[in-house]
């Protein structure tokens, strides 16, 4: 066990840099942007050059790009005021800044936004998994057979429409078109609000996002199990007089164990990130929604927060799969 | 009757390029207590044969036909033609196997005590630490040092040689009466595949279980068999006591695998001989002898005679051969 806590403290130093890296990398893209961030909180029709030097210096925006730098790092651990005096604005720990356009810290809208997100993805990727384990289990255990064929076409059919048009077509036809139809034609309910209207608010999004993923799942899963089957400890395992079903169940699935859960936190990190057009297509207030309303306005530091966030969102999910490694893969333990 | 008799043995597999007759009729016996070696070049039929009634090829693909009868405690049984069920319960516990590559053949995820465990649990209906005493025993038996704590161990905390222990120890968990060894000492070091054939042939006299010892390499044979029988192109092509195939060898292909072998008793600086040519496909394989294309004594035959192909023949008591060197005149020399 000794070996095992060493290696997750050297794969959290790791981690802890690769952020620093990766915050800094998103903070210089977005200094170089040809944007001046003071001017954009104006408006449109801003030409006061005095509200612009204002507000420049209430956000720090006329401070060196390393002072700005150091500043946004501080702000997460922190805390960060903008301007001074009465008019001053305090954004607390972990603060990633302040929209103007939005007039609320980065840190509030993260907030509002990210368990949203959280939700979708977390049912989606249940639902993905059952259905497209279970489905690729079925076409490879059925190799040829008709199960195979019809998992084929689920495949076909899923991994070639958008989520866009199978969202839509959902909304179309199980909440526009049905009549009495439970499901909300629009809008979020938070869960703590109301569980059941939550519930019934998430599904539609949820088998739109679910439908695209258990399709590669399905095919993933199959090619996987037929590729392991191959391997000469099933054979081995065959020869020992062992079932069928037990060589699948026990040591087929256990070999294939690695690869889908490595795939499973990958996808599931990328979502984290924003489902931005499942979002967009069911209205939901997420991290898709917030990302994608910060690049239509130009809201710098709401683009700057999201893009590091779902990027250390990735960055954690590999930490975290290294992890899952050693316990799932003895060899990697040593 | 022998404790395996293997009849016309037929084994094709459907590929894209056409039928390939892997197995071309391939007949033997196995007594108890017996070493018969199957001895042949890559693609001469020995392992596919042997993985053919055992249920361990690809059934979509592959045809078999013939007998192959074994000796079970509820009479003889064909297990050709057997359903996937009843021949499962014949694997593992009747005829066990070992094979080529003991790095990949054992399950790198789970221990070798849970994988001992399962070949016991899975044929008898018993406590698992019944099972368990059984897996260290004989853990201890194949010369796994302190095999109760090793129990513990992951496949890859092993060397290739203590790894091919395991093996052996996984397929004797139900003293079986008939062990398929496939090229058992083929990814070894020379000093451990000397180590395991003798382990190999300790355990055959201790537990009285005949040996289908298949495998490629002459040397091995020598020390390890009764019998020996050479395959080439799918056919048994000479079948004979083992010191016989070396005193006496008849067929050309025997002659030239014994030839292409380094010998501590022959002068330095003599070239080793090696077999002309390529072995044959078995797409193509036409009518006449497998052998004939690399044949150097063909043309001490009438033209055309190697055009069909020759029967195998007991040309002396004990020893068959199939050419048509000794086929008119029986035994020469």
């Amino acid at each position: 066990m000794n070996g095992i806590s060493a290696y997750i403290a050297r794969r959290l130093g790791i981690t802890l840099l690769i952020l620093l890296a990766v915050s800094f990398a998103v903070y210089v893209i977005f200094s170089l942007l040809p944007y001046d961030p003071a001017a954009l909180t104006c408006g449109k029709n801003c030409n006061d050059p005095g509200i612009i030097e204002a507000n420049r210096i209430r956000l720090g925006y006329d401070k060196p790009f390393w002072e700005q730098y150091w500043l946004f790092l501080s702000g997460l651990f922190v805390g960060r005021s903008f301007g001074t005096g009465a008019a001053a604005i305090f954004c607390p720990a972990p603060s990633f800044g302040y929209s103007f356009q939005q007039h609320a810290c980065v840190t509030n809208l993260l907030g509002d936004a990210l368990p949203v997100t959280i939700y979708l993805a977390v049912g989606a990727l249940i639902l993905w998994l059952i259905v497209g384990v279970g489905l690729g289990i079925i076409a490879a255990r059925f190799r040829g057979k008709i199960w195979d064929t019809l998992s084929t076409a689920f495949v076909l059919v899923g991994t070639s429409l958008p989520t866009f048009l199978t969202g839509l077509m959902l909304i179309i036809f199980l909440v526009i078109k049905l009549d009495g139809s439970p499901f909300p034609s629009d809008g979020y309910t938070a869960p703590e609000e109301d569980f059941g209207q939550f519930l019934l608010s998430m599904i539609l999004p949820w088998v739109t996002l679910a439908f695209a993923f258990a399709a590669i799942y399905t095919r993933f899963v199959r090619s996987q199990i037929l590729e392991i089957s191959t391997e000469d400890y099933i054979r081995t395992a065959k020869a020992k007089g062992l079932s069928d079903g037990r060589i699948l169940g026990k040591h087929t699935l256990r070999a294939a164990l690695a690869p889908i859960v490595t795939m499973a936190g990958l996808d599931f990190a990328g979502l984290l990130g924003g489902a931005i057009l499942t979002e967009a297509v069911f209205n939901l207030p997420g991290m898709g929604r917030l990302s994608l309303k910060a690049v239509v306005d130009i809201d710098l530091p709401v683009i700057v927060a999201t893009t590091i966030l779902a990027a250390a969102i990735v960055v954690v999910m590999n930490m975290i799969l290294d992890i899952a490694y050693a316990f799932i893969d003895p060899r990697v333990r040593v | 009757m022998s404790l395996l008799s293997v009849r016309d043995l037929r084994v094709e597999f459907k590929t894209p390029d056409g039928v390939v007759k892997a197995v071309a009729g391939v007949s033997f016996d196995l007594n108890p207590g017996e070493t018969v070696a199957i001895v042949g070049e890559s693609g001469s039929g020995k392992s596919v044969s042997n993985l053919a009634y055992m249920g361990l090829l690809p059934a979509s693909k592959t045809t078999i036909s013939g007998e192959v009868l074994l000796e079970t405690d509820s009479g003889v049984v064909n297990l050709i033609g057997m359903d996937n069920d009843n021949l499962r319960k014949i694997r593992g516990k009747d005829i066990a196997m070992i094979f080529q590559d003991p790095m990949s053949a054992l399950h790198p995820y789970y221990t070798i005590g849970d994988q001992l465990i399962e070949a016991h649990q899975v044929h008898n209906n018993v406590d698992k630490s019944v099972s368990r005493d059984r897996a260290v025993e004989l853990l201890a038996l194949v010369g796994v040092a302190n095999p109760a704590e090793r129990m513990a161990s992951y496949p890859h905390q092993f060397s290739g040689g203590m790894r091919q222990r395991v093996m052996i120890a996984m397929a004797l968990m139900n003293n079986p009466k008939v062990l398929i060894a496939d090229e058992p000492t083929t990814a070894l070091d020379v000093t451990v595949q000397a180590q395991i054939l003798k382990l190999l042939s300790d355990l055959q006299a201790r537990f009285g279980m005949a040996v289908i010892l298949i495998t490629h390499d002459l040397g091995v044979v020598a020390g390890a068999a009764d019998r020996v029988n050479v395959m080439y192109g799918g056919r048994l092509v000479e079948s004979t006591g083992v010191n016989e195939i070396y005193e006496n060898p008849m067929m050309p292909y025997t002659v030239g695998l014994l030839d292409s072998i380094p010998r501590m008793d022959q002068g330095h600086g003599k070239r080793l001989r090696a077999i002309p040519g390529q072995p044959p496909s078995l797409i193509k394989l036409g009518e006449g002898c497998a052998f004939a294309a690399r044949c150097e004594r063909k043309k001490e035959l009438p033209e055309g005679t190697c055009d069909t192909s020759p029967e195998l023949k007991e040309v002396k008591p004990g020893h068959l051969v199939r050419c048509h060197l000794y086929a008119a005149k029986g035994a020469s020399k």
